[in-house]
């Protein structure tokens, strides 16, 4: 007979499961997001402002209007869709904090194909470059999926350090190779007209890569909850032991997690750049990929929640400039609130013992 | 009573955890300056008693007497103040911190906010002196040694004044030159005053660095013995029990089993400390016989079950499942052979956060069985699930429970279900009782006997030699990673068996 867990009472750290990562209902979520915005209004009364009014103009400028809407959406698309890559990550136990990478990694390859395509027929020339934002994505996830999987090599360290490598990368093509020679800022060309994003929403930026965001989601939800691929990332991210144990190919499905965040996040670059940016910018994503890894834990990892948790910091990142006018409450207060919202996030993990 | 009085001593200590009654009033006694060994199998319920004394359970019945009063030990920081210091298996340390803060850390400070580390280090090196026990102060943690660490723990003790010091199972992480030094500083510790209780399952530990040696067995303490008079085989007797209950279904001696399923040859596994911890195996395992292995714990049998089932690689020799070989084999492709497998450790065998259904269908998820193109069929994964639980009587609230609410019988006979619902020829089961209650206990040997019936071959890997001997054909006793000897089960007797297990041949 053995007493579970008797003989050690206390548990190393760092063993935690990904289950601990998850909220236990939708309500402590919402919670977390209510009580920040609280502290958020303390602080603003703090300061001499109006709550209300500031919030007001917050609602009003993220949703009150279709290009507030629009735009409340234009930055959802990239934080859902990277932050699904996120989520299948870290599912299977994957601490995949190069988001930021992999979208760069995708812009890039969807912009090179979206400039040097022209040539091929009109309706090939989006998804194509849509398709290799994917690609482009998905390679930046496997190096450090096959690393870690075959040679143990933590994958906290090459995922971010391959971000550091692939921003410089965009930043050279920009200054370099792929300049715009008839512009004085450092941009490249623009990507063929063919390769752009439809619009969707007639007089605003709305693209069509914003449904494919919100048709991602639930896809993403079937396959971890559906397929065989989704079964084995449950199994593995829970208890890889285990896993192994019932004849699951730990290391595949590890590859294949990250391959999976990778492309998702790809797709994010890719639909910045060609439904957003039309061109390679510098710097195209102000940090999307880092704010991804909080929309997934806001979102419990789960797929559907993680379009509400995107949204919602979309709609911060919109709407702070308004409040700022609006209501003379400076924007930091905002980044105060999203700090709450990672702070309360992160706690959640540490009060289950995850050293996240 | 003459003699010194004792400096520990616990009364009638009771401790259940659900249904397991892991101590079931136990008395045990410590006397000044000696070296008492707790002798008992994984889950005999020593370290339950030990953390009761130590203040990290709270006994449910039962008294601590400490130096002749009775005392309430409520944490490890009241047992730490009353002078006993314990040393778990899994080191309490910060490894990027210095050997001299890992000592003072938790300490109260006289010179609060600042650290006396003068002070501090002057005093670690004087208890390091006294005891005999080297180490520098300065170095991290992370640079150290095993043996090291477990030396710094040690002192993390005396630094707090323990007179008497808990060694939970110290030599499980050791090699053997580390463990020499180790008893040999015990020695020096009862020379100084201390006394001193070594938890082990080994034998010849307990033989060889005790003074006494307290047996545990299912939760109670079955004898105490001076160690001068007694023997590794009486030891080994008492640690496994006397006792064979046949309560389990007539079972019928078949004439001769039939074709072998398992053949082994010359088969050696390396374990994890870089030597080898099955050497030379070689045995099989035919259709319609259980085989049973019986051996103290930590002899090899595990990785000799992670090798036959693909978990580990083996160092040498070759083994076949049926006509295939499964040497170098992967575990899907061991499983896929008719392989069932119930792993010794619940937590191989199950994921605690999916459901019941998910984790009986965890081996054939990804079969034609569950899933057509990639798409899992859960209304027939949860059919199937419903079928099983009524079958092999799991008592689940629903197949949509998660496995991490069920208690460990019912866990246990999740395992057994999936690994017997595949109708394996061969059954590769370790410990498949432990940690399940009486009646679990029973349905689960019913099972194999059923399946050796059906004429499956089953290799039964259990340190309860109630179970070897009342469930297996042939028995083969294993004793650092050797196969000491294999005997039919007429031929058998608890006497012969725990001789084999001790390491004498014959």
């Amino acid at each position: 007979m053995t007493m579970a867990g008797a003989g050690k009472p206390i548990k190393a750290a760092g063993t935690g499961r990904v289950s601990d990562l998850r909220p236990v209902g939708v309500l402590s979520t919402l919670a977390i997001v209510a009580v920040a915005f609280a502290l958020g209004a303390l602080l603003i009364l703090a300061i001499g402002g109006s709550p209300w009014q500031a919030y007001r103009a917050l609602v009003v400028a993220a949703f009150g209007s279709a290009n507030g809407f629009a735009e409340t959406m234009v930055k959802a698309c990239p934080l859902l869709l990277a932050g699904l890559g996120v989520t299948v990550a870290y599912r299977a136990r994957f601490w995949n904090i190069g988001a930021e990478g992999q979208i760069y990694a995708g812009g890039i390859a969807a912009a090179l194909a979206g400039i040097y395509l022209g040539w091929l027929p009109a309706a090939l020339q989006m998804p194509l470059a849509l398709v290799a934002g994917v690609v482009g994505g998905a390679l930046w996830g496997l190096g450090p999926g096959f690393l870690r999987a075959r040679l143990k090599v933590n994958e906290v360290i090459t995922t971010l350090m391959l971000t550091y490598i692939v921003v410089e990368v965009s930043s050279y093509l920009v200054h370099g190779p792929l300049r715009d020679p008839t512009s004085g800022i450092t941009i490249s060309p623009q990507l063929a007209r063919a390769a752009w994003l439809t619009i969707v929403l007639p007089r605003t930026r709305f693209h069509l890569g914003i449904i494919l965001a919100l048709v991602m989601a639930p896809l993403l939800y079937l396959a971890l909850n559906k397929t065989v691929l989704g079964f084995q990332i449950r199994a593995v991210g829970e208890n890889p032991r285990a896993a192994r144990v019932a004849g699951i190919s730990v290391e595949r499905t590890i590859i294949l997690a990250a391959v999976l965040s990778g492309a998702l996040a790809g797709l994010a670059g890719a639909a910045e750049v060609c439904g957003v940016q039309h061109r390679l910018v510098e710097a195209f994503s102000p940090g999307y990929g880092y704010l991804a890894i909080a929309v997934a834990l806001l979102g419990g990892l789960e797929p559907l929640p993680v379009v509400f948790s995107a949204v919602l910091f979309a709609a911060l990142l919109n709407g702070a400039d308004a409040m700022q006018r609006a209501a003379a409450v400076p924007v930091p207060v905002i980044y105060v609130i999203e700090g709450l919202v990672i702070l309360f996030v992160a706690a959640r993990s540490l009060k289950r013992g995850v050293g996240l | 009573m003459p003699g010194p009085s004792p400096v520990v001593a616990l009364d009638g200590i009771c401790k259940a955890f659900g249904p397991l009654l892991a101590n079931d009033h136990v008395c045990f006694d410590l006397l000044p300056c000696e070296i008492h060994g707790l002798l008992g199998e994984n889950g005999a319920g020593k370290t339950t008693l030990m953390n009761i004394l130590y203040g990290l359970h709270r006994p449910d019945a039962g008294r601590i007497v400490l130096w002749g009063e009775e005392k309430r030990v409520e944490s490890p920081r009241m047992a730490i103040a009353l002078g006993i210091g314990m040393v778990h298996q899994h080191f309490l340390q910060i490894p990027t911190l210095s050997v001299l803060d890992n000592v003072v850390l938790g300490l109260p400070n006289p010179h609060e906010p600042w650290m006396d580390r003068r002070g501090a280090r002057r005093r670690l090196a004087e208890t390091a002196k006294t005891y005999g026990l080297q180490v520098d102060p300065e170095a991290h943690i992370w640079q150290l040694s095993i043996g090291d660490r477990q030396r710094v723990e040690i002192l993390k003790a005396l630094y707090r004044q323990a007179r008497v010091l808990i060694l939970d199972e110290p030599t499980s992480v050791l090699t053997p030159q580390e463990a020499r030094e180790l008893f040999a500083a015990l020695r020096l510790f009862v020379q100084k005053g201390l006394s001193v209780i070594f938890i082990t399952h080994n034998l010849e530990e307990a033989i060889a660095t005790t003074d006494r040696v307290t047996v545990m067995r299912d939760g109670r303490a079955v004898a105490t013995l001076p160690t001068t008079a007694t023997s590794k085989a009486e030891l080994a007797r008492l640690m496994v029990g006397r006792e064979v209950l046949f309560r389990l279904q007539q079972r019928t001696d078949r004439e001769v089993a039939g074709e072998p399923v398992l053949r082994v040859e010359r088969l050696s596994v390396m374990g994890d400390r870089g030597t080898l911890a099955v050497r030379d195996v070689s045995f099989e395992v035919r259709s319609g016989e259980i085989v049973g292995v019986a051996g103290v714990d930590g002899n090899g049998q595990s990785e000799l079950v992670h090798a036959l089932t693909g978990l580990r690689p083996c160092a040498a020799g070759r083994f076949w499942i049926g006509t295939a070989e499964g040497t170098h084999a992967s575990p899907r492709a061991i499983l896929a052979q008719g392989v069932g497998h119930i792993p010794g450790d619940l937590d191989e065998a199950l994921i605690g956060e999916l459901t019941v259904a998910e984790n009986l269908a965890l081996d054939v998820h990804y079969t034609p069985v569950l899933s057509r193109r990639g798409i899992v069929d859960r209304e027939q994964m949860r059919r199937r699930a419903r079928e099983l639980i009524r079958r092999y009587d799991i008592r689940v609230p629903s197949e949509d429970t998660k496995v991490k609410a069920l208690s460990g019988g019912n866990k246990q006979k999740v395992v057994v279900a999936r690994e017997l619902a595949r109708q394996p020829k061969l059954l590769i089961a370790a410990h498949p009782t432990r940690g399940v209650d009486i009646g679990a206990e029973e349905h689960i040997r019913n099972l194999l006997l059923e399946g050796r019936k059906a004429g499956m071959a089953i290799l039964l890997v259990s340190t309860k030699l109630d179970e070897i001997l009342s469930l297996s054909d042939r028995i083969l006793v294993i004793e650092k990673g050797r196969i000491m000897g294999e005997m039919q089960r007429q031929e058998a007797d608890v006497d012969k068996i725990g001789l084999l297990m001790a390491g004498s041949e014959g």
